[in-house]
């Protein structure tokens, strides 16, 4: 494991990301990073450095050159193979399992680099007790069907903390003003694969099920029968979040 | 200040992607096409800029260069940048579908050529999904890059962009030129009215040829084959909570 450290490299400029990395590439075959928004901040930038064509969001490894990702919002997956020496990839995290953990590799500390280009202003973090929505083994996810910020917040927490859940939100949710923009799940927001998806009181766009059709289980809660979210759902209940949510609550116990 | 808005025309939106049959790619014959969602917020930011909306001051944005690479048709993609309020238009002419370290190489050579300040882009196009261009283009620049920005300010020389990054915002303050890739919050982009795509019809459209700038495009990656994801099947409907929670208990998700 190799330590740098600096003051940009704190708040994971691009610019002083890539000019450490760059300069420890010569030794390695392939630079990896998860493509979560960090990734896929710096990781180009390191790839064009590099005259390496990147590979995004990786969610199988046929072979040593040749992966497997989702383009056109998961609605296709393609197989391509590189012909670059040197490999730079992200990875989707939810597509593979973790590592073990326990490994006792020696630390060894790198000189970091500032890079002197943008330069940090300032960051406002949302303070949550609940477990990260992209890690998350249970997500409790509310659509536009809630009709406030309030009453988003009044429905999913208390679920969500009954279930020790992360909250997630459709686009049409947020683009209401319901539930703040990291919450979203789907093609332009973050893509999670929890064991459990609860969806409530969302329709089921195309551009929410990108985000969390791959769950292992998914359950849907909808007034409307015909909505999509119903077929790939594994269980649904027909019906209105206002009866059902709470009814959940006391089967829960 | 001078801003290029990199474009691309890409399968429509609201159109689901079908994978062909014999597995060598997206199906996108008689598919409707339209601007990348991202790059018309670009388009969007752009234009306000030079108007001086929401809280940017007028003739902050000089002029606007739209740039394409692609198939002849992309021309409209122009035009509908053009109808928004950019300036004038390029199109590098390429049937070949050029991957990210080729189009970002090009765009480079774009930017010695018109020399713009500030670079406004999408963060991604919804084809090809790579998220990589932007930063692409930055590298090899050695300029500054903010990516996924949800707000954009320019004064004292430098672009201000908070960003959206895992778990919250972050804002930098990236010095004059640089790159920027939008995300959805940023803007909501205009319909073009009627007068505007009029107007739009006479600005002018520069074509050019991938051989023009001289740079190398060749591919690096060879796409093995396209296939559709495995689909998932309805499940059931249960009459109630307490089934729901019975059967959650049962395959082991609670």
């Amino acid at each position: 494991m190799l330590l740098a450290e600096s003051g940009e490299l704190g708040h994971t400029l691009a610019e002083a990301v890539t000019a450490t990395v760059v300069g420890l590439a010569d030794g390695y075959d392939a630079v990896l990073a998860p493509a979560s928004m960090d990734g896929k901040n710096y990781m180009p930038r390191i790839a064009a450095k590099l005259d390496v064509a990147p590979i995004s969001d990786i969610v199988e490894v046929v072979s040593a050159d040749t992966f497997v990702r989702p383009i056109y919002a998961g609605n296709a997956l393609e197989t391509i193979q590189t012909s670059d020496a040197k490999k730079v990839i992200t990875v989707r995290p939810t597509a593979f399992a973790p590592a073990a953990e326990g490994g006792s590799a020696p630390v060894e500390t790198v000189s970091g680099t500032d890079a002197g280009k943008a330069s940090f202003v300032g960051e406002e973090m949302v303070k949550s007790d609940r477990p990260e929505l992209g890690a998350a083994k249970i997500v409790v996810s509310g659509g536009r069907a809630l009709g406030s910020a309030e009453e988003f917040h009044a429905v999913m927490d208390p679920l969500a903390d009954k279930l020790g859940a992360a909250v997630g939100a459709s686009r049409a949710a947020v683009d209401a003003g319901y539930a703040p923009n990291d919450y979203q799940v789907g093609q332009t927001g973050k893509v999670v694969a929890p064991a459990l998806y609860i969806a409530i009181g969302i329709s089921g766009a195309i551009q929410h099920l990108a985000g969390m059709k791959d769950s292992k289980v998914i359950v849907a809660i909808n007034k409307d029968a015909d909505a999509p979210i119903f077929q790939v759902a594994d269980y649904g209940i027909v019906g209105d979040y206002k009866t059902v949510v709470p009814e959940l609550m006391n089967a829960l116990g | 200040m001078k801003v290029l808005v990199p474009v691309k025309r890409v399968i429509d939106y609201n159109v689901k992607a079908r994978v062909k049959a014999d597995q060598t790619g997206v199906d996108l014959a008689n598919v409707k096409m339209s601007m990348n969602p991202f790059d018309e917020i670009a388009v969007e930011e752009a234009v306000r800029l030079k108007e001086g909306k929401e809280h940017h001051a007028a003739g902050t944005a000089s002029e606007i260069v739209v740039v394409s690479i692609g198939v002849t048709q992309a021309q409209e993609t122009i035009r509908t940048a053009l109808a928004m309020g950019a300036d004038r238009g390029i199109l590098i002419q390429s049937d070949a579908d050029l991957e990210p370290l080729a189009v970002a190489k090009l765009l480079a050579a774009v930017v010695a050529e018109e020399k713009p300040d500030l670079v406004l882009m999408g963060k991604q196009s919804i084809d090809g999904d790579n998220n990589a261009v932007g930063q692409m283009l930055a590298a090899l620049l050695d300029w500054p890059q903010a990516t996924f920005a949800a707000k954009i300010e320019i004064a004292g020389g430098a672009a201000k962009v908070t960003r959206e990054v895992d778990g919250g915002n972050q804002t930098l303050s990236a010095p004059l030129p640089a790159v920027v890739t939008v995300d959805l919050r940023l803007n909501t982009p205009r319909y073009a009215s009627l007068p505007n795509i009029m107007k739009a019809k006479k600005k002018e459209i520069a074509m050019k040829a991938v051989a023009d700038y001289g740079v190398d495009v060749a591919p690096r990656l060879t796409v093995r084959k396209v296939t559709a994801p495995a689909t998932r099947s309805a499940g059931i409907k249960v009459a109630d909570a307490a089934e729901l929670v019975s059967k959650l208990k049962t395959v082991g998700a609670l």
